[in-house]
């Protein structure tokens, strides 16, 4: 029980926000007017795959230091919780793009960056395939995955914000905070994020720890 | 010997090598003249803006070509003897050093032979011609550590794009507006964001390069 509050937490936080994005109150603005509860569904998938993203190159950065194989499959199940966020996250994008925008895929330099993002993990997938003995895959992926991720940060927060974008927050466009959210939003925004990416965490170490019971089964 | 004299040392033999053989590079510029005889022949006349990106398609394509032979060709024995009388640093940066050359040089055929064929008004030639010349540097800079990173591999031909690609899709998106302003004869001042983040990404791009190769060059 000590060990597993945060689980509890985490489910606690996302019912709240799934029951509560759908009922609490929100602003009537013009062309968003109720799909804008969407940004409680949107914008944590999002914050989530960044985060496990980001686990996974500091599990990389430690696997090449200390060499140990749990380090490794920290790493590669994080990406895997993280791609299923970022397909989510264009998913539930694209829904929202199709009402508010007219297309589910306009020309955004947003959609695009987070499109070939998720191509550059799905590469790294690949790359693991792609070698069978273990240290080695262990290193070389750990290395594509350190060299790729400053390359994300770009195409993810840099890139969008030279150009024109139909986002808010990029582009020279207001971000969302600073006009549309209110404070109900507010109440439900902040906890859906924590929970989401709570949640993200508690998938990739329970796909983290099958994979370790995997690799014990097989050695015995 | 000091990292200097080292990098100097591997780029002259890079360029030994390359310059007996002239296969690496003889190969490239066939490659590159063919397609874009290939695609004249396939366009005939062609809009300004496809131009553009055409001449980038070419030159991802070719770049790929170029530089996967880098690490690939060289073979087990002969790594290891690299590896007994050079820094893993001086490596890698004589390889970038020598892949950026090889661009450049491969670059400069291919544009003017493009514009020789493709006749294609380009509002301030000058800085064109600059904006090709920082596309092949980033080229070089990321594919070579890349190219290090396939060679590991079984399949490293069908890996090098897989892997390539998305990493070179932001510089390549940067490279088509900043060339696509010099076509429209922008004023340069427009274009220094560009540049900007051209330069801050292959930084980046070398830095975390000089950290991992030593990683990778272990075995």
């Amino acid at each position: 029980m000590t060990k597993n509050w945060w689980k509890i937490i985490a489910s606690v936080l996302v019912l709240y926000s799934i029951i509560g994005g759908l009922l609490i109150e929100v602003p009537s603005l013009p062309i968003l007017h109720e799909s804008i509860r969407n940004l409680y569904f949107h914008v944590p998938m999002w914050f989530t795959m960044i985060i496990l993203y980001l686990v996974s190159v500091i599990y990389s950065i430690k696997y090449l230091s200390s060499g140990n194989e749990n380090d490794d499959l920290l790493a590669v199940e994080s990406v895997n919780a993280g791609i299923i966020f970022g397909f989510l996250g264009l998913l539930t994008g694209m829904i929202w793009a199709n009402y508010t925008w007219g297309d589910p895929w306009p020309n955004d330099p947003k959609l695009n960056s987070a499109a070939i993002s998720t191509l550059m993990y799905m590469a790294y997938l690949v790359l693991r395939n792609s070698l069978e003995e273990e240290q080695k895959r262990a290193r070389i992926s750990a290395i594509y995955n350190i060299f790729a991720f400053p390359v994300m940060i770009v195409l993810l927060f840099i890139l969008p914000r030279m150009t024109d974008s139909l986002h808010p927050g990029n582009g020279g466009n207001p971000g969302f905070g600073g006009y549309d959210l209110d404070d109900n939003m507010r109440w439900v925004f902040y906890p859906a994020c924590l929970g989401w990416i709570m949640l993200g965490v508690w998938i990739a170490t329970l796909r983290y720890r099958i994979r370790k019971l995997e690799n014990s089964q097989l050695d015995s | 010997m000091n990292l200097l004299n080292q990098v100097k040392f591997l780029i002259r033999k890079e360029i030994v090598l390359e310059w007996r053989s002239k296969y690496a590079f003889n190969g490239i510029l066939l490659y590159v003249v063919s397609t874009v005889f290939v695609c004249f022949l396939a366009f005939k006349s062609i809009q300004p803006i496809t131009w553009n990106a055409l001449f980038w398609i070419i030159m991802l394509f070719a770049s790929v070509n170029a530089i996967t032979k880098s690490f690939v060709q060289e073979n087990r024995g002969r790594q290891l003897y690299y590896y007994t009388i050079a820094s893993p640093q001086a490596i890698i940066i004589s390889k970038i050093i020598y892949n950026i050359l090889l661009m450049l040089l491969l670059s400069v055929i291919a544009l003017a032979f493009y514009s020789l064929v493709f006749k294609n008004p380009v509002g301030d030639p000058l800085f064109y011609f600059i904006s090709v010349l920082l596309g092949s540097i980033s080229f070089a800079t990321v594919f070579t550590m890349i190219s290090g990173i396939a060679s590991k591999a079984h399949n490293s031909g069908a890996l090098m794009a897989i892997l390539s690609f998305p990493v070179i899709i932001p510089l390549l998106i940067v490279l088509i507006k900043l060339s696509k302003n010099a076509m429209d004869g922008l004023d340069r001042s427009v274009s220094m964001d560009e540049i900007g983040v051209l330069g801050g990404i292959n930084v980046i791009v070398i830095a975390v390069s000089l950290i991992l190769f030593p990683y990778l060059w272990r075995e």
